[in-house]
């Protein structure tokens, strides 16, 4: 019931994903492993004048109104309800709600309706807007940064106060570590963390690109995600929800909850050398895996299988590898390491969470996903990146990476079954 | 360890507000009862604005000035000055192992830009069209790093060095609790030995007070103190920075570091405001601390002014009417993210002059002329969120 530091152990009894390949474990397993692509053209808005026109979006979900927190919302609603079925807790989760959500804020799509309603003939001034907020009461709750996980606490019956957090593209992975620290203080026997983000719209796709982050092959759209290929060239938006619900095992044992995983150790480092990118040497990287594999008490030798960041921007792969190899040393070669990002596109503050999902099952089906649109190796990165094809493997031991603008790094170490 | 080498301890203070910077700065106004506001600029609405500051003394480099947005000069500035006080700035090896937990919002306009666009698009033969060029064309590439909430938390590690760990919370005056409370409960745990706890706002914003005017929250027909802004009420928002360096007793001792306060206790609550009002949370978190508080207590308040929120709270305060209390929010405005972090400093900073600063509300607040030796700080979001601190002379 205890691990090697005497904390309690944090086992997985619930899981939940959604992505643009489809809601739900078994058609995102499907298709994950059938090296799928859910990148497609956007049609959500007018694309004329930019130089990216792709994204991972989920379209096939009703709502009555695109905008971000409402499809955010959406998204993490249906990965929480996935897992907290899953786990049998029922909607009252003994325990807190930690959600990876992206920073909310008014589009431009209600900008425009303010400055519509405030009539101005000739120039638009923010005191336009201003004059006229009154009149759109509806806009309140949908732009107040916690109201996403305010929601989400009254549907899963979280307890306390819900925590929304941002890490970049590292939240989702942030909020489990949250959770694994809160079930470990003892606070709590089960926690939610979701990660979630429904944020493709003009000015996030745009703020991407004018930053060079983004793939700009848009033809076909399901080849753009090229993560380790020497023809990388961005990454690809996209949205999704991943939920874990984690409990101490002694409590799923308790109840006699089936045990999906072993939440074993998380690392933490952040990086100071700038607010994009690395630090030349990966010292913050190793620092982070290095973390989480000695707050799991496990050796680098016993990780079967790395689920990487693998964003597929030149900069990222680049320094992941040069992290992993330093790591792992002579073994980082032989140590399968593919990236769900080549089928899903980088789900942002979903993606550490949504991940998490992906490499339990990983571990539990005993099957690599493949990194897809693997053409042109990189000599660079001479890792088994599981090219093109899923094959199948004894997994016991994993480790998950995220690095997120503003220097978040954080990794997990997953583990198949309690030791 | 033992619980008592657990304990979190107060050992370096940051703040900025309208009151000036540092710590001085803040009682010598506090104790005179004054405050600064804006009436003119941003009218109908009052706003608290943030004092003058030299940025340089904390971000030496003016390129990193140049990539933050003022809500992050104005957090990684009182960042820098709570590291300082701490005695932990420049130190490599404590900055390596300090955890840290920013309250933020973000989301920062590039005010020329939006009204241009907007101007551009109704006379457009194809608005979208336009909208599209015009982003391309005309939002400073490094603008989205100014609005990204955990960019502030970015610059600190960028401009102190700070690289425990890095993580922002978001949602009001929620997050501001919840960063302290996690933080302490950490230090309590032996999850860690040192935080950086805080956030800033800058209020100071038409795109910001927006947020609030689309739910009528903010006061309107000139300044009052919160307690006298009648049943409708009105947030007056005041631009704010303020960090904490929170440490075990046993480190802040070993390395001889100055103990300003105990933060004996951060709770949160969340109840739901529709159905219930906030009391009974303010109740239940009083009755985890109610035994520890003993005579020579007062309340610094969080009310943000807004009608129901503050008129719970008021209504919970006056529950005590023996513990006279002070609201921040008649000073300084109301900070959202870091609004309660700061109010926490205020607290041990009364705490560490052992005396209650000066009544600014002639019927609520009454003098105190024994000794401080306790503070309990409250802080209830303006639409949801509940939380209460218990800080303790050192």
């Amino acid at each position: 019931m205890r691990d090697k530091s005497g904390r309690p152990v944090v086992v997985v009894t619930g899981m939940g994903v959604v992505t643009s390949l489809g809601a739900g474990k078994d058609d995102n397993w499907k298709k994950l492993t059938g090296g799928e692509s859910g990148i497609k053209s956007i049609t959500r808005f007018p694309t004329d004048g930019l130089k990216t026109r792709i994204a991972g979006t989920v379209d096939f979900i009703d709502i009555d109104a695109m905008s971000a927190p409402v499809l955010t919302l959406r998204l993490a609603e249906l990965a929480g309800q996935e897992a907290v079925s899953q786990s049998g807790l029922g909607n009252a989760v003994p325990g807190p709600l930690f959600l990876a959500t992206p920073p909310v804020e008014i589009e431009w799509d209600q900008r425009r309706v303010l400055a519509k309603t405030a009539g101005a003939n000739g120039p638009v001034s923010y005191d336009d807007l201003l004059r006229v907020s009154a009149q759109h009461p509806d806009y309140h709750s949908l732009f107040m940064f916690g109201s996403v996980a305010d929601h989400l606490a009254d549907k899963f019956g979280t307890r306390g106060s819900p925590i929304s957090l941002s890490t970049a593209c590292a939240s989702g992975t942030s909020a489990i570590q949250l959770g694994v620290e809160a079930i470990r203080r003892g606070e709590a026997d089960a926690a939610l963390c979701i990660g979630t983000d429904g944020s493709v719209n003009v000015e996030s796709l745009v703020r991407f690109s004018l930053l060079s982050a983004l793939s700009t092959q848009n033809d076909p759209p399901q080849g753009a995600a090229k993560p380790f290929s020497k023809n990388r060239d961005g990454f690809v938006m996209a949205e999704g929800a991943g939920a874990l619900v984690l409990e101490s095992l002694e409590n799923a044992q308790a109840r006699g909850a089936r045990i999906l995983g072993v939440l074993a150790g998380c690392g933490e480092m952040a990086d100071s050398f700038h607010r994009t990118r690395s630090s030349p040497d990966g010292k913050p990287i190793i620092g982070c895996i290095q973390r989480a594999l000695d707050d799991a008490g496990v050796a680098p030798e016993q990780i079967d299988y790395i689920n990487p960041h693998g964003t597929g921007t030149p900069e990222n792969d680049k320094m992941e590898a040069l992290g992993v190899a330093a790591v792992f040393g002579e073994r980082a070669a032989k140590i399968p390491m593919s990236s769900n990002k080549s089928m899903v596109g980088h789900t942002l503050s979903a993606a550490g969470a949504v991940e998490a999902v992906f490499t339990l099952l990983t571990m539990q089906n005993g099957r690599l996903p493949p990194t897809i649109n693997y053409n042109v190796p990189d000599p660079a990165i001479p890792l088994d990146v599981v090219p093109n094809t899923a094959r199948d493997a004894d997994v016991k031991y994993t480790i998950s990476n995220s690095f997120g603008f503003g220097g978040q790094n954080v990794s997990l170490v997953m583990a198949r079954e309690p030791a | 360890m033992t619980e008592a080498a657990r304990e979190g301890c107060i050992t370096g203070i940051g703040i900025v507000s309208c009151l000036g910077e540092g710590l001085d700065a803040h009682w010598q106004k506090l104790t005179a009862g004054e405050t600064t506001v804006e009436e003119t600029k941003f009218a109908p609405y009052p706003v608290h604005p943030i004092c003058p500051l030299d940025f340089d003394k904390q971000i030496p480099k003016k390129g990193d000035q140049r990539q933050m947005e003022a809500w992050q000069r104005i957090g990684t500035y009182a960042a820098g000055l709570a590291l300082e006080a701490a005695g932990v700035k420049g130190n490599t090896e404590l900055l390596s192992r300090t955890d840290m937990i920013v309250a933020a919002g973000g989301g920062e306009r590039d005010i020329a830009a939006d009204s241009a666009i907007l101007s551009a698009l109704p006379g457009a033969a194809n608005a979208d069209t336009l909208l599209n060029e015009k982003l391309m064309s005309d939002i400073r590439p490094t603008l989205f790093l100014a609005q990204l909430s955990n960019l502030l938390a970015g610059n600190i590690s960028i401009v102190h060095g700070v690289t425990g760990s890095s993580r922002t919370f978001m949602g009001e005056v929620a997050s501001g609790v919840d960063a302290l409370r996690i933080a302490l409960a950490r230090i309590n745990a032996g999850q860690a030995d040192l935080a950086l706890v805080g956030g800033s706002y800058n209020g100071e914003r038409k795109d910001q007070l927006m947020l609030y005017a689309f739910g009528d929250e903010l006061l309107t027909g000139g300044y009052k103190t919160v307690w006298q802004r009648g049943p409708k009420g009105g947030m007056v928002v005041g631009s704010m920075g303020a960090f904490l360096v929170i440490e075990s007793r046993a480190h802040a001792e070993k390395r001889g570091a100055r103990i300003m306060a105990r933060l004996s206790a951060v709770m949160s609550e969340r109840s739901s405001r529709e159905t219930e009002p906030v009391v009974p949370s303010l109740r239940a978190m009083w009755g985890r601390i109610a035994s520890r508080v003993a005579p020579g207590a007062a309340f610094i308040a969080g009310a943000s002014g807004a009608g129901r929120a503050t008129a719970a709270e008021q209504a919970f305060l006056a529950e005590h009417s023996d513990i006279p209390v002070r609201a921040t929010g008649s000073y300084i405005g109301h900070g959202m993210e870091p609004a309660f972090p700061m109010n926490v400093a205020l607290a041990a900073l009364a705490l560490s002059h052992g005396k209650l600063f000066a009544p600014r509300d002639p019927e609520i607040e009454k003098p105190m002329p024994s000794a401080l030796k306790q503070a309990i700080v409250t802080g209830v979001g303006y639409w949801r969120g509940e939380g209460m601190a218990l800080v303790e002379a050192a």
